[in-house]
């Protein structure tokens, strides 16, 4: 089995990290030992840590010269048998999106944590937002699938970090930390425990490294040096990596995979917490920092017998539009506020099938709790 | 090729993609040649190439393990793989569009960090695979179809760039010049450190029809004609220098 318990680098223990701190610490602690990385604020201190810690558990740290290098050097040292990291926010993760195609379509497992800052552009550096989501989705070209990961808490900065590090190497593709500046600067404790469950690369010397017999396959991944003698290429290939760009089969046949693999998994992956949803009349769906300030609201407005619930996501892609169908079909209102002028409501209308209520700031600040409480009670 | 050498080619690979009177075929002689001389063991050796004619030498023909990459981004891929497995020596060949004008900012920072790579860089002056465009080195006055007028801009000197950026071992050659050029790349891949050699490869297809090379074979010639070597030039006043190739060494700091 590729799953193993591992001793955790850090002494377990409760410890007060900043988001970003804790990012670094997961990482290390799933087994990430290639850095590439540029500075970028609001997440510069996760790429300050590493290049710390990662002299204390040999790792290999790139400053490389712009992100479009980070994300390939990352490829590279994947390929070479690394599991491997970056941080970035907005701009950056801009210029990465070219590279994370490739990394789809050559199956390759990467981390990117988005330490979310108010856009577009420039925008302002030092505000939180949470604008990055459909870009996560859909920001490179051509039909593919990621997994996005949405932390709301110091603790799952750092838990969500091994996680993301699991998926990557499960399922063969780039996951996302779509952390937001407020998480990535929060101060909080958090627990680290003995051991850590990690999943590393599957080996099958001579098994073809890009196809399986199912349509929803993840194939073994060899590296460089193991005497495979490798064909890698982010053109068309069939199952051995030869490049096929005029086959119509096999182009259909890997990009049917590469996104079979991810959304017929979906149940597997998807994560996300219910409160208070039995007697809900009206759910607020939220997801990030977000989320925090929504179970404040949902805490207080119960207090008032308020029959409100909460749905949070972890897991933003693949969009669990199964849950929203179950809860679209037992409540009458959804509301969902976010920092962003209306990203994930698109999705959520999709599939709830009732009222959809958007609440949306893009003022570079959290959402207060007063805020979503003011507008909940509008609705019950 | 030299049957000899068809050892590194994988198995199933029975012929090239190049056009005919293409320079890579010789290019990619000489690069297995080197190796070969140098008895390096494949299954050490690791290929990068970015996109274009020239990222086709390796992938799919060399029997190694081969990386065949985002256009412009070779370099930084191959950073990667060789600071993680210092183990691999790796090559990253491609064209002159990919490695110096999308991918001029990682060549310059791989020369300055000195990292221990060799990069091909196969120079045919113009933008082959997309139609014969206009490159950061194609000389003044060139048609190609995006300057049918004639280029007005200077191009690179490649050599000067990454010498100037910190490479250990900086060379040109043309493969009108094979024997120099193998043991050019015996040196480079001997380096440890940034190594860097720009060779010249005619593209009759897109460059020479549009610029009154009336066949390849004519094409090599005048290429063999222009190339003189370092210390040749020395001889010869800037007037005279118009129009030549200086081929040879520039640096071998890392020998």
């Amino acid at each position: 089995m590729h799953w193993k318990e591992t001793d955790s680098i850090l002494s377990p223990g409760t410890y007060y990290f900043s988001g970003n701190e804790a990012v670094a610490e997961g990482a290390i602690a799933a087994g990430c030992r290639y850095y590439g990385g540029y500075p970028i604020t609001p997440s510069s201190e996760i790429m300050e840590r590493i290049s710390v810690r990662f002299g204390e558990v040999n790792g290999v740290f790139m400053q490389m010269e712009d992100e479009i290098g980070s994300i390939c050097s990352m490829i590279g040292a994947v390929w070479a048998g690394a599991k491997a990291m970056t941080a970035t926010s907005g701009p950056g993760f801009s210029l990465m999106q070219e590279a994370i195609g490739y990394a789809a379509i050559t199956e390759t497992p990467l981390v990117i944590i988005d330490i979310q800052r108010a856009g577009p552009g420039t925008g302002q550096s030092t505000k939180v937002a949470s604008g990055d989501l459909m870009q996560a989705k859909w920001g490179s070209h051509g039909d593919y699938q990621i997994i996005a990961l949405s932390p709301w808490s110091v603790q799952e900065m750092y838990d969500l970090t091994i996680e993301a590090f699991n998926l990557a190497e499960h399922y063969r593709v780039p996951v996302f930390l779509m952390g937001e500046e407020a998480v990535g600067h929060l101060r909080e404790r958090i627990d680290v425990s003995a051991t850590v469950r990690i999943c590393d690369r599957r080996k099958e010397p001579g098994a073809p490294p890009f196809g399986t017999e199912a349509d929803d396959g993840v194939p073994p991944m060899p590296a460089f040096g193991e005497g495979e003698r490798l064909l890698v290429t982010g053109s068309t290939h069939n199952e051995f990596g030869i490049r096929k760009t005029d086959d119509p089969v096999t182009h259909s046949k890997l990009v049917t995979r590469i996104n079979n693999k991810i959304l017929k998994n979906r149940e597997e992956i998807i994560q996300a917490d219910a409160y208070y949803l039995d007697d809900a009349k009206v759910v607020i769906l939220a997801y990030g920092f977000t989320a925090r300030s929504a179970l404040f609201a949902v805490d207080r407005l119960r207090r008032d017998g308020k029959e409100v619930g909460l749905l949070r996501l972890k897991t933003m892609w693949p969009f669990p539009d199964h849950i929203i169908r179950e809860i679209g079909g037992s409540v009458k209102k959804v509301f969902v506020p976010e920092m962003n002028r209306g990203q994930i409501i698109g999705e959520v209308m999709k599939y709830a099938g009732s009222e959809v209520i958007a609440y949306n700031q893009t003022d570079g600040e959290i959402i207060h709790p007063h805020r979503i409480m003011e507008e909940v009670r509008k609705l019950v | 090729m030299a049957r000899d050498l068809e050892n590194y080619m994988r198995p199933d690979v029975k012929s090239t993609p190049f056009c005919p009177g293409c320079g890579h075929g010789i290019l990619m002689n000489t690069i297995l040649r080197a190796i070969d001389e140098l008895h390096l063991n494949m299954n050490d050796m690791l290929f990068v190439s970015g996109i274009g004619c020239a990222a086709w030498i390796p992938s799919p023909h060399f029997n190694a393990d081969t990386l065949h990459t985002l256009h412009g981004r070779a370099i930084a891929f191959a950073t990667g793989a060789k600071m993680f497995n210092p183990k691999l020596t790796t090559m990253v060949i491609s064209g002159d569009g990919d490695l110096t004008s999308i991918g001029g900012n990682h060549l310059i920072h791989a020369a300055r960090r000195n990292t221990d790579l060799t990069v091909i860089c196969a120079n045919n002056m113009i933008y082959g695979m997309t139609g014969g465009q206009v490159a950061s080195t194609s000389p003044v006055g060139s048609i190609t179809s995006t300057t049918t007028e004639g280029n007005i801009y200077r191009p690179f000197d490649l050599c000067k760039l990454v010498l100037a950026a910190g490479a250990s071992y900086v060379a040109r050659y043309s493969v009108t010049q094979p024997l120099s050029l193998v043991n050019a790349i015996k040196k480079a891949l001997n380096v440890h450190g940034f190594a860097f050699i720009e060779v010249l490869s005619p593209c009759p297809t897109q460059f020479g029809r549009r610029n009154q090379y009336d066949s390849p074979a004519e094409m090599l010639k005048m290429l063999s004609e222009m190339c003189i070597s370092k210390e040749e030039a020395e001889q010869l006043s800037r007037e005279e220098l118009r129009g030549r190739i200086i081929t040879g060494e520039f640096s071998d700091d890392g020998i």
